[in-house]
């Protein structure tokens, strides 16, 4: 039995069934609006001041342009260059090696499930399956309604909560199968799931403005940990172990 | 050595809004700093040096050499990088660090810099975590309004700015030079060495690049000292550190143990593996370490004890699997992502790795045969030490070691007709609603 990605080709890239709105000739007219240049310029203006050379912000820079279409265009592009005082080749070089700018308009919800061995044997393998079936996509694929894009994903840190569905780069720990169908049917319906280590949901947009390094207040919700995370403190305390004391002479010096 | 749990980076994050300044301070954090900004800075270096601090990102490279290999009175700025780009598969301690207790992090990464004389330092985080972004972006700020970042920090002649600089998805940049390359606006593909950081790293000026957990660490050396961090582990691993297990186990988790702890002590203390399964392979930490099996339980997990047979303590991430896992499989997937993640700078690992997944594909669908086995060891010698990192090196462990420990299991799969394995046996759902 294989347990390949059907719709990954041997030269690695994906095929993806278009919506026929995100054609390579639509993405070619779609411009930047004036307004979304004021802000992109505002933002990036702060973010370049915190780097000690002005290149090093072209990562939050090019969040900033993911934030205004949901994806970097070649207008986006253009407009990360002109700010850098670098040429688009350049910057399309940069964006084209990091998965997390997206090269065709992603929908609302991000949904990414972990297939790396860990996660994929626990049930990532069967729950991204479920889910391209469920959905009626492939990987990389957006739903008609443009609300959700499903990917396959690799290790998100959170082996111990496996298998794993990322939304928004939200975690979803401990997923099965009808968990995930759940969870999906709920972000296309707008009744928005909460994650289980995190903030309440929000759009792919702002998670993007977030990533460039603008908080968004929502920084109190959600735990401070999950259960797995705390697994070896509860330990501890059932076995009533700790650390060694820190002895006097330390703690008067401290 | 009897096992004990040592909760030290730990043992806030039950708390309530642990990740906050508040919550930190009241279980005594920055006090470190304070304590730190009295000492010189040459001190502080001795002081990691004495405790045998070693890096926790997987080298295992003595913490206060490297800080000592900054030249001083050079006059060019020196930098501080903290690796948050957790992304070895397998390891997850970084990343609820961060989300529970960004300030333990930022504690050391101020004491760190002012220790190694730098006024700038960079946190670069993986960007598929929005919460803990959330968390250290907020904790920066905090920090920034109480005065431990910005200039003359409490008093002292110390300046120091901190920046979250946010990944996009790559983990090559996990990588040193890589996550220079990246910091710097650049694609994050691997420099060659040398120069090394430590002469020229960002922007060409001396470069401290630390993991999460090591610079995490720091604050807990300077309060305790460094008789007090060697009470903790062996002798030349000594200290704690957060073990993450994973897998077909009873009671996944982060467990802060001493160095030196085996899987057999922290299997009987978790319940040991789900009911009614057994071991059949792990890996100490990561997937770019070679693969253990049950004969391995009683490996001391220090940086010593993995390589004697073979492998390396890595990132001690456990991940653990049970006998209903085709090992084909997993290395399959293993292989996928080192194919997808290979930056494509060096041919060796640029065409392996991609050759890899076309073979082990073929092994999985049951149409390979054993000169297939003679070719993923060929292929492997041929990327073993031939690139600029170790990215390519890691992708030959899981390859290598498991066609040395289960080469009949491979053979199993020759007979046309596929894997013998039930995909849906080795599921957590397994009986469940799969």
């Amino acid at each position: 039995m294989s347990h390949n990605h059907s719709d990954n080709g041997t030269n690695g890239l994906p095929t993806v069934v278009l919506d026929p709105r995100l054609s390579p000739g639509a993405v070619a007219a779609d411009p930047l609006s004036d307004d979304a240049k004021a802000r992109v310029r505002t933002l990036a203006a702060e973010a370049i001041a915190r780097y000690p050379r002005a290149r090093s912000a072209i990562m939050p820079l090019l969040y900033l342009a993911q934030a205004e279409q949901g994806y970097v265009s070649p207008d986006g592009i253009k407009l990360v260059a002109e700010l850098l005082g670098l040429t688009t080749a350049e910057v399309a070089s940069v964006s084209t090696f990091y998965t997390m700018y997206k090269r065709r308009r992603c929908g609302d919800y991000h949904v990414g499930v972990c297939t790396n061995t860990l996660c994929a044997i626990l049930g990532g393998d069967a729950i991204f399956a479920a889910l391209k079936d469920h959905l009626g996509v492939a990987n990389s694929g957006t739903t008609l309604d443009g609300k959700v894009t499903l990917e396959h994903i690799e290790c998100n840190a959170a082996c111990d909560y496996a298998p794993v569905v990322m939304v928004n780069w939200e975690f979803f720990d401990n997923q099965t199968v009808e968990t995930a169908k759940g969870l999906v049917d709920k972000l296309r319906s707008g009744d928005l799931p909460l994650p289980t280590r995190g903030a309440p949901l929000i759009t792919h947009v702002e998670t993007s403005r977030v990533l460039a390094g603008f908080a968004d207040g929502l920084v109190g919700e959600g735990p401070s940990a999950g259960p797995e995370s705390l697994a070896g403190l509860e330990l501890a305390k059932e076995r009533k172990e700790s650390a060694p004391a820190i002895g006097a002479a330390a703690e008067k010096r401290a | 050595m009897t096992f004990s749990l040592t909760p030290v980076l730990t043992a806030n994050w039950g708390t309530p809004n642990s990740w906050t300044l508040a919550a930190y301070q009241r279980t005594g954090g920055y006090g470190a700093l304070r304590d730190a900004l009295t000492m010189a800075p040459d001190a502080l270096i001795q002081l990691v040096k004495d405790s045998g601090l070693r890096g926790r990102g997987g080298a295992g490279f003595p913490t206060g050499m490297k800080w000592g290999f900054i030249p001083q009175g050079d006059g060019k700025p020196h930098y501080l990088v903290v690796n948050a780009d957790e992304s070895e598969p397998g390891t997850c301690k970084d990343i609820p660090l961060m989300m529970a207790s960004p300030h333990t992090l930022l504690e050391g990464v101020l004491i760190s810099a002012y220790a190694i004389r730098a006024s700038q330092a960079f946190i670069y985080v993986r960007g598929e975590v929005l919460h803990v972004v959330r968390r250290l972006l907020n904790a920066v700020e905090e920090a920034k309004v109480a005065g431990f970042i910005g200039t003359n920090v409490l008093g002292s002649d110390f300046d120091i700015d901190v920046v979250v600089h946010i990944g996009a998805g790559a983990y090559i940049c996990g990588e040193e030079t890589a996550l220079l390359e990246s910091l710097e606006g650049f694609r994050g593909q691997p420099r060659l060495r040398p120069p090394f950081p430590a002469v020229e790293g960002l922007y060409a000026c001396p470069t401290v690049i630390n993991n999460v957990e090591t610079i995490s660490s720091v604050p807990a050396i300077v309060r305790g000292g460094a008789d007090w961090f060697k009470k903790m582990g062996s002798e030349k691993s000594p200290g704690f550190k957060i073990f993450s297990l994973s897998g077909h186990v009873a009671r996944p988790g982060q467990y802060e143990a001493p160095l030196g702890i085996t899987l057999r002590e922290l299997l009987d203390a978790t319940g040991g593996m789900r009911d009614g399964h057994e071991l059949k392979f792990w890996t100490p930490g990561g997937s770019s370490t070679p693969l253990f099996t049950a004969e391995h339980l009683d490996v001391p997990l220090d940086f010593e004890g993995p390589p004697v047979h073979g492998s390396m303590l890595g990132t001690t991430a456990l991940q653990l699997f049970d006998e209903t896992t085709c090992v084909v499989r997993a290395v399959l997937r293993w292989s996928e992502f080192y194919a997808h993640e290979s930056c494509g700078k060096c041919t060796p690992c640029r065409e392996g790795v991609f050759w890899y997944v076309q073979i082990l594909e073929r092994l999985e669908r049951g149409e390979g045969d054993e000169h297939d086995l003679d070719t993923l060891l060929d292929l492997s010698e041929n990327i073993l030490g031939r690139a600029f990192c170790a990215l390519g090196d890691g992708a030959t462990s899981p390859v290598t070691s498991s066609i040395q420990y289960f080469r009949d299991e491979y053979i199993a799969h020759f007979d046309g007709r596929g894997c013998p394995f039930d995909p849906v046996a080795s599921t957590v759902f397994a009986g469940a609603d799969a």
